[in-house]
């Protein structure tokens, strides 16, 4: 199996994942915070480590602002419904996922949102002027994809943060996070959401939304913490005060495995490997007449990310042959319509290709192969 | 049961217990992750105990909030210098 899935999951995962989880597994195992006998203590150093380790990766002030959750959707679910009161303004761009969209069309219906869309290119490209133009005085919050799981655009968080002067500025992160670097002081960045699966090489199940000083959003979850048990009150104290329930401690051991094969490998290496690769697969596509590769998956500062169509096939029917060739794309909107119809491939949708660090070059070869024929039907 | 004399230090998280254990421990100091005594607190968490002196052990805390400090004589529990509080 050929698999180039890797914007909605990196795979095969790095042996150190594999060891972390199983170790976590055979030998941690207890409730991390919960109780105080030594499992549940070694549990909990899991997950501290985890988050300091993932704290410097972004190079956040204070580990404890830096919260686990299920995945980078419930990390963007927690920062907009949290934040967003009551007839506040919020401007958002035409590259986002159903995971800020979805949770904002609830608001507009539920508590008298307002949503302004500031404009983008079809080739993904955030229009500054129109976001510049879409923020109004009372303008709570601008929520900007960095990099589109899409098309692979990713977005200057320098001119978006200008643009956005004293707003506050929510990062959705998933696809950009291990793929570029995400600086939340030097990009200035007062929430940043994202996955933990994908390029930072941890399993599912597994998310995190960081929030600078200041920042203060209603959690989405209340419960047990296994601390201030005495109390029926949510904690104020984080990161405890969003995270109620058990957590998912093997998908945290098996994060620090991903930051740990990060660390050995070298970001810039996984960076420049993928790269190599994208621009392979694209130099093999535009020699085949027929195919249509949206944006510019070449360029340097976009993600390993190809879009494509073949002239007068259906995605759905690329994306069967592909199956049945034993190669994984994904084909379709991608959980993203708003992106799709900013590109102009609404609502058939197009077919993604995303190489992964563990990607062979005879993989991408054998994709070329297999789209040729797609070409000369 | 244990009986020596000790400092037990109450923190709001266990992100915190941890984070003080890590800086003690790189302080070069004694410190251990241990059940919050019951007659400290009714919470079911962890605290750290440690043989270090309160002098030593302070000014290492930095701004942490709500800190509450225990000395243990081999008795009781007697509070001990506060942290800040909120």
């Amino acid at each position: 199996m050929i698999y180039l899935d890797n914007a909605a999951t990196s795979f095969p995962k790095p042996e150190e994942t594999i060891n972390a989880v199983l170790h976590f597994l055979t030998e941690t195992g207890g409730n991390p915070g919960r109780g105080g006998h030594p499992l549940a203590i070694d549990a909990a150093r899991v997950v501290f480590e985890t988050r300091e380790r993932l704290t410097k990766f972004i190079n956040g002030k204070d580990s404890e602002r830096l919260i686990f959750t299920q995945n980078g959707t419930e990390s963007l679910n927690v920062a907009i419904l949290g934040l967003l009161e009551a007839g506040d303004h919020v401007v958002t761009t035409g590259l986002e996922h159903n995971s800020v969209m979805r949770p904002l069309d609830f608001l507009m219906k539920t508590r008298n949102v307002k949503v302004s869309i500031a404009g983008c290119s079809s080739n993904g490209e955030l229009n500054i002027e129109s976001l510049k133009k879409s923020i109004k005085k009372k303008t709570k919050a601008v929520i900007v994809n960095h990099g589109s799981n899409v098309i692979g655009a990713v977005q200057s968080l320098k001119a978006v943060r200008e643009a956005a002067g004293d707003k506050i500025l929510i990062v959705d992160a998933c696809q950009t996070i291990g793929n570029i670097p995400v600086d939340v002081q030097r990009e200035d960045i007062d929430i940043v959401c994202f996955s933990c699966h994908k390029a930072l090489f941890g399993i599912q199940g597994l998310g995190a939304i960081y929030m600078r000083e200041g920042i203060d959003v209603l959690p989405l979850r209340f419960g047990g913490t296994g601390s201030n048990s005495e109390f029926t009150r949510q904690p104020d104290a984080l990161p405890d005060k969003y995270e109620s329930g058990t957590p998912n401690t093997p998908a945290i051991a098996a994060l620090s495995g991903g930051l740990t094969f990060i660390e050995k490998t070298g970001a810039d290496e996984i960076r420049k490997k993928k790269r190599t690769l994208t621009k392979r697969i694209v130099k093999g596509l535009r020699a085949i007449t027929g195919v249509h590769i949206y944006g510019e998956p070449e360029r340097d500062d976009q993600l390993p990310i190809i879009l494509v169509n073949i002239e007068g096939c259906q995605p759905s029917d690329v994306g069967y042959e592909c199956n049945r060739a034993g190669i994984c794309v994904r084909v379709g909107l991608h959980c993203s319509p708003l992106a799709h119809k900013t590109i102009g491939t609404f609502p058939a949708g197009a077919i993604r290709i995303s190489p992964g660090y563990f990607t062979g070059e005879r993989e991408t070869d054998r994709l070329i192969e297999v789209f040729s024929t797609f070409a000369e039907r | 049961m244990q009986k020596d004399k000790a400092y037990y230090i109450l923190f709001r998280t266990i992100h915190e217990v941890l984070k003080v254990e890590k800086l003690l421990k790189n302080h070069g100091l004694d410190t251990e992750v241990v059940p919050v005594p019951r007659n400290l607190s009714s919470d079911c968490g962890v605290c750290i105990k440690s043989k270090a002196s309160v002098e030593e052990l302070i000014p290492l805390l930095g701004d942490m909030v709500d800190i509450k400090c225990f000395v243990f004589d081999g008795m009781e529990y007697k509070p001990g210098k506060h942290g800040k509080t909120k």
